[in-house]
């Protein structure tokens, strides 16, 4: 099997979560024997990444290309591609346009059985292979617009990049039901064209030698030793996380049981809203900002709470529930998030359920034996979630897509 | 009869400004005062070094020349103690500056808070212990002795009045504000409520903010403001009167108003023209309370300060950040007491300094131009945490060093 995927990024040059999933699902089809073309739209190197051949659509540096703002549904986007400035690399349009007469170009040479485009930014590519090449094309959705941007409104014309992707696409991948259910409501897209294929993590990748030394915390630390319980969210700071909702019932909870605090880390355009909020609130002292954290800060960060709470108001997959769990968190998730489809040793309410998540913050925290449960269990569970059953899916569907029952 | 005469108070004081401190340096780094970088409004030695070298030297210059011409030239001064402790760290010659005006007995220093705090709002105890640190410093550095009191950014009400009164201090002073002035004019001595000896000097504050908000204004009706006109004001002003107040921060002269505004020609100019007129003259605040006798009460039942329209404690206390950030620090008060560890309670109390919860002040409409000037911070939000994060060092360190409070949330 022959596998042209078309991606935006891959580690360690990634700004999100997508490049992480690209990097995995492709190492674990590779494994299974598939060969794999990649195709990114900015040159550097890959350290470790041996399994596949990559392919640079342009000569931009992993830096220029996070200035064009993958993620930022915000950024005014308008132009049609078939009006963008190809050598206009500055501009995001220009470089998909780049990106996608690079595909052009090289689906003709690798003749491959299948295309695998992720998310709208190659869906463009995606749909014009398929044209010239006539090989099936397979969307991978790991979040739509309507994700990004938390509400209806959002870009106009990524909703119509998007639209057209899952038209033209042969066969379909949601990251969870949650975004299969969008696809088909929001889109249109009829349900039997659309399979779901869960986000993994792999676990050996946390197993890097990293040991918890209790510093990094030591004020949570203290608290603990004096028998709080600590609650936090690892995430950006934006609308569609929920986090108003996880202030109000943190500030619910305080009332009925007093030994808890919370640690927010991360940051984000919604940063001052929740320390007002927390103020007006008057559990200001109870609630601890970071920052933006990585590396070792990021890991302890998980590694000294207690419970971790998922608050997202739409939320496509949710990898960050999984590091979680192995770094021995209960977890409270929306019903609105993927990853509550794939675990079952959790908590689960609605996101504006302010007064569930305030109770059963509490019962964990009041709870020992609970805690320990739900810590233990979803920890066995976690593991249980693995990249080679996702390839195994994908593998099944681009055997539907060229018409073969596999 | 007694002359007529201007009081001129000037403020001077700077705040130890907490640096960039993150939940990462609590329970470790203790130098919440200490920013590394000196390029910032945050590095306090940064701060006062430009401040020194704009204001402080040639104000204090330009004072003795003033008492040296005119023998009825007066000032009085407060100069809070975190002032003077930065000076003796990072300019010992502007104390040098200051005790040259002292010892020529025609300035008065005025009490206060050491701290620059709102204490008297939270905690008397501790606002009596501030007021006393205060005095003891002043009597340390300048040899003299504090009679008339000023409340951190001129705060002031009933109560306050009494509590100066009962402790015998001569002289209390406040704005002059007109919705509780109503018809009577700031320019007389009064006698505040329910009080039996202390005397209240009300600041005009239309004659101080022409100097001390208006001065450079190029965009003010009455820029560029001569000696002349003023003078002219003010003579007019205190016409049948006994005084004028004329209270503004000491900082007024070369660093809320640049030098090439000319605001010291302006001032020298001023008191000479001032002088000429034979019926006038200059007070310290004392010699004012010992020259009129009041003509009258004024009551004040609620808390009225020198700052913003409202005049009241809405820059310190008028968000939640700001009441959550001054709950939090009061709330330690027995135990940082308890633990006797000096340098836990001195830093403690610096953070008990009124810029703090200033800096975390929201009201951007209006006055949040002078607010968004005078903070070192990126906004609101950051001072915030930043205190909070140090506030949560002090729990640790009386947590970790002394087995007391607990560390709570």
């Amino acid at each position: 099997m022959n596998i042209l995927m078309l991606g935006w990024e891959l580690p360690p040059h990634n700004s999100g979560g997508l490049g992480v999933a690209c990097y995995y699902l492709s190492k674990a089809l590779a494994l299974k024997g598939a060969t794999i073309d990649f195709v990114i739209p900015y040159k550097a190197e890959h350290p470790g990444i041996d399994w596949m051949n990559i392919h640079s659509a342009t000569e931009l540096t992993p830096l220029q290309r996070y200035g064009l703002g993958a993620y930022d549904s915000k950024k005014v986007l308008d132009t049609p591609l078939s009006k963008a400035d190809a050598k206009d690399l500055k501009d995001m349009r220009g470089v998909q346009k780049r990106y996608t007469k690079y595909v052009e170009k090289l689906v003709k040479v690798l003749e491959p059985d299948v295309i695998h485009a992720h998310d709208w930014l190659t869906m463009e590519a995606g749909m014009r292979a398929k044209e010239i090449a006539n090989i099936p094309l397979v969307v991978h959705v790991h979040a739509t617009e309507f994700d990004r941007c938390g509400s209806d409104s959002g870009n106009p014309l990524v909703h119509e990049i998007e639209y057209q992707g899952l038209m033209m696409a042969d066969r379909i991948i949601a990251v969870s039901n949650i975004t299969k259910n969008i696809i088909i409501q929001k889109y249109g897209i009829p349900a039997d064209k659309i399979e779901v294929v869960h986000n993994a993590i792999d676990a050996d990748s946390l197993n890097d030698g990293y040991v918890y030394d209790g510093r990094t915390y030591r004020y949570l630390e203290g608290l603990k030793a004096e028998g709080y319980t600590i609650v936090s969210t690892i995430t950006r700071f934006t609308v569609q996380k929920g986090l108003t909702f996880l202030v109000k019932a943190a500030a619910k909870a305080c009332g009925k049981y007093d030994k808890l605090a919370f640690l927010f880390a991360g940051d984000g355009e919604q940063r001052d809203e929740l320390i007002d909020l927390a103020a007006n609130l008057g559990i200001s002292d109870k609630v601890f900002f970071t920052g933006f954290v990585r590396g070792k800060q990021w890991r302890d960060a998980y590694s000294v709470s207690d419970i971790f709470v998922m608050s997202s108001v739409s939320e496509p997959f949710g990898l960050t529930a999984l590091e979680a769990a192995h770094h021995g968190n209960a977890l409270i998730i929306t019903n609105q998030s993927g990853v509550s489809e794939v675990l079952s040793s959790i908590m689960r309410y609605d996101f504006w359920d302010e007064d569930k998540l305030a109770n059963q913050i509490v019962s964990i925290a009041s709870s020992e034996s609970l805690k320990h449960s739900l810590q233990e269990d979803v920890k066995r569970e976690y593991t249980r979630i693995s990249w080679n059953d996702a390839a195994d899916k994908c593998q099944k569907i681009y055997g539907t897509a060229k018409g073969i029952e596999s | 009869m007694s002359k007529r005469g201007i009081v001129l108070y000037l403020h001077a004081h700077q705040p130890f400004r907490v640096r960039k401190y993150s939940v990462f340096d609590t329970a470790y780094n203790h130098d919440y005062f200490d920013e590394p970088e000196s390029d910032t409004e945050r590095n306090n030695k940064t701060v006062f070094d430009k401040v020194a070298e704009k204001s402080y030297r040639p104000m204090t210059a330009l004072l003795e020349r003033l008492l040296a011409k005119h023998p009825d030239f007066r000032v009085s001064l407060s100069i809070t103690g975190v002032f003077l402790e930065q000076a003796e760290l990072w300019a010992p010659d502007v104390i040098e500056c200051f005790r040259r005006l002292v010892n020529t007995g025609r300035v008065e220093i005025v009490a206060e808070t050491f701290y620059h705090s709102l204490a008297f709002f939270y905690s008397i105890s501790e606002f009596e212990q501030q007021v006393e640190a205060h005095r003891k410093k002043i009597r340390e550095v300048f040899g003299v002795e504090t009679k008339v009191l000023r409340n951190t950014e001129l705060s002031y009400n009933d109560e306050l009045a009494k509590w100066a009164d009962e402790k015998g201090f001569k002289g209390i002073l406040a704005e002059g504000w007109d919705p509780i002035l109503q018809w009577r004019s700031p320019n007389f001595i009064y006698k505040p409520t329910g009080t039996k000896n202390i005397s209240l000097l009300l600041k005009n504050y239309r004659l101080s903010d022409d100097v001390a908000f208006r001065f450079g204004d190029r965009a003010w009706a009455q820029w560029p403001l001569s000696a002349d006109s003023y003078n002219n004001w003010v003579n007019d002003a205190i016409t049948d009167k006994q005084v004028i107040n004329l209270f503004m921060d000491f900082e007024t002269f070369g660093e809320h108003q640049w030098k090439d505004t000319g605001i010291f020609e302006f001032y020298e100019a001023f008191v000479s023209k001032w002088l000429d007129n034979p019926v006038n003259t200059f007070y310290t605040v004392s010699e004012a309370v010992d020259a009129f006798e009041p003509v009258g009460e004024i009551s004040m039942p609620n808390t009225v300060t020198w700052a913003d329209t409202e005049r009241d404690l809405t820059a310190w206390t008028g968000n939640s950040m700001q009441r959550e950030a001054l709950r939090c620090i009061y709330a330690m008060q027995d135990d940082v007491m308890k633990s006797g560890d000096l340098d836990l309670i001195s830093d403690w109390r610096k953070m008990q300094t009124s810029d703090h919860v200033y800096y975390m002040c929201t009201k951007y409409f209006n006055d949040g131009d002078v607010h968004a000037y005078f903070s070192p911070y990126k906004s609101p939000y950051d001072a915030f945490l930043y205190y909070m994060n140090a506030m949560r060092d002090l729990r640790w360190r009386l947590y970790a060093e002394h087995n007391m409070g607990g560390l709570r949330g």
